[in-house]
This record gives C-alpha cells, sequence and structure tokens, in this order.
C-alpha cells in the first residue's frame, strides 16, 4: 500500500489509499492521519478508489480514526468503495458508522 | 519465507487436489500467502469471485489471528494452510502452534455497543463468507468451507 494526501481548497485533507489496506500496514495509515490531526487538521476525506482490499484490522483503523477525529471535533468521510469494499462495510454495520459517498467528489461536497 | 506444494487427492474425496503452505508468524506475509492460494486457485475455476472475495477474506482474517493471537507473532512458530479445491467446493484449514482459543466467547462485533471497538472482526467475517466453519476442540486450527458459486 502507499498513500497520497492533498489539501482541498475547502481544507479537507484528502487522502488516497493505492493497493490494500491490511494488518501489515494499517499503522501507517493511521499515523498519518492522526499527525494530520495532532497539527490542526480537521476535516479528512479517505479516498479508496485505488484501494482493492481491506481487512478486518484496516476496518478496525478506520473505526479507531473516526472516534479520535469525533472527539476533535472533526469530520471524516469515505469514498470510492468498491462493490466488495461496501460488502465488507455492509456485513460488518460499519456502513451505519461512516458516512460513505460512492465519489471523492461527491464526499467533498457534502463537508 | 512461505514454503508450498501441491498434493492431488483422490476422486473419492470430492476434491482435485490439495495446496499446503507452511509461513512464518509474521503479518507481513500474509498478503503474499493469500496471493498465493488466489492465483493457484483462479488459474483453475471460472467462477473467480467466489476466489477473489469470499476465500480471500476468509484466509487473510484466518491468518491474521493465526499470527496475531493464535502464535503472537512468536517467529519460532509458524502457521500450516491447508486448501482442498474440487468441482463443488473449496476448503481451508488454518492451523497454528498457540494455545488455542474458545471461538464460542467471541460477541458479536455488530452489536451496538460493540460496533466502534478496533478489533473483534475477524471470526465475525469468516463466519459471514464460508458457508461452514468450525475449529478443533484445542481452538488452534480452523477449517472452512465454500460450495463454489
Amino acid at each position: 500500500m502507499s498513500f497520497t494526501t492533498h489539501k482541498d481548497p475547502k481544507g479537507v485533507l484528502v487522502v488516497a489509499v493505492d493497493g490494500q489496506l491490511i494488518v501489515g500496514n494499517r499503522q501507517e495509515l493511521k499515523q498519518r492521519v492522526l499527525d494530520a490531526l495532532e497539527t490542526g487538521e480537521r476535516k479528512f476525506l479517505i479516498d479508496f478508489t485505488k484501494t482493492g482490499y481491506i481487512d478486518s484490522s484496516g476496518l478496525g483503523v478506520l473505526v479507531s480514526l473516526s472516534k479520535k477525529i469525533r472527539d476533535e471535533g472533526g469530520e471524516l468521510r469515505l469514498a470510492g468503495l468498491n462493490e466488495d469494499l461496501k460488502t465488507l462495510f455492509e456485513l460488518t454495520k460499519l456502513d451505519t458508522l461512516f458516512a460513505i459517498s460512492d465519489s471523492p467528489p461527491e464526499a467533498l461536497a457534502a463537508f | 519465507m512461505i514454503t508450498a506444494e501441491v498434493a492431488p487427492l483422490p476422486a473419492s474425496t470430492g476434491f482435485e487436489a490439495e495446496l499446503r503452505l507452511r509461513m512464518p508468524s509474521d503479518i507481513a506475509v500474509v498478503e503474499r500467502a493469500v496471493a498465493m492460494v488466489s492465483a493457484h486457485l483462479e488459474r483453475r475455476f471460472a467462477d473467480a469471485h467466489t476466489v477473489r472475495f469470499n476465500v480471500r477474506v476468509a484466509l487473510t482474517e484466518a491468518l491474521s489471528n493465526a499470527i496475531l493471537y493464535g502464535n503472537a507473532q512468536d517467529p519460532s512458530k509458524h502457521v500450516a494452510v491447508r486448501v482442498a479445491f474440487g468441482p463443488d467446493r473449496i476448503e481451508a484449514e488454518v492451523t497454528d502452534e498457540g494455545p488455542g482459543f474458545d471461538p464460542t466467547i467471541v460477541p458479536d462485533p455488530t452489536l451496538p455497543e460493540r460496533l466502534e471497538q478496533e478489533d473483534g472482526r475477524g471470526l465475525f467475517l469468516i463466519r459471514k463468507v464460508m458457508d461452514e466453519v468450525r475449529y478443533n476442540a484445542k481452538g488452534n486450527s480452523v477449517w472452512m468451507s465454500v460450495r463454489r458459486a
């Protein structure tokens, strides 16, 4: 997995995950977002358009980040999940916990 | 280092062959091990989605559990994987060298009070994507089976 970040004009930090978000690399994403939270970022969009797979550890990291961002008065949105990933969110009922948009532009418009 | 071998199985078993892997207790190799199994199965089956999704989800979670909780990432311990495949179904068995655990006490991670827990979704997902899931008495080996779509 690799990820890229950029700041949207609306002040949203967009984190694009390329590859897989799994047990072996979840800490990289977690640390990147926590560092940004520490430096004052409050609006986050995680873009999964180029993500093939997320395992339960990856889902767990997203849950953890969601809580931490909310505790700091911030907002987290997810976008770009493929059909398999949507199924995983539905099976675990995490689709009820996260604000999920079909595409990054839709998610950005919702901030 | 993952070692792999393929052994043909007698037709009476209902399977064509069995893929066996032995892998170290290192979470960094989970992705590689799952890719090896998926590649092996996808070459043979047209119903790639069962392999790409159901088997992949179940195997990833079972390997993670075996390494993180079973073997507690002890480098002296290994995880054994056996995947048998035939015309009707695929079954997989993942065995660690840990003390075992009681799978019946794992709470439902979709309960409202559990939904924001970071961990505890692995076994739940395995049960969701496979048709049958069983543990041995010791609790260090999970057996799972899925009918091919």
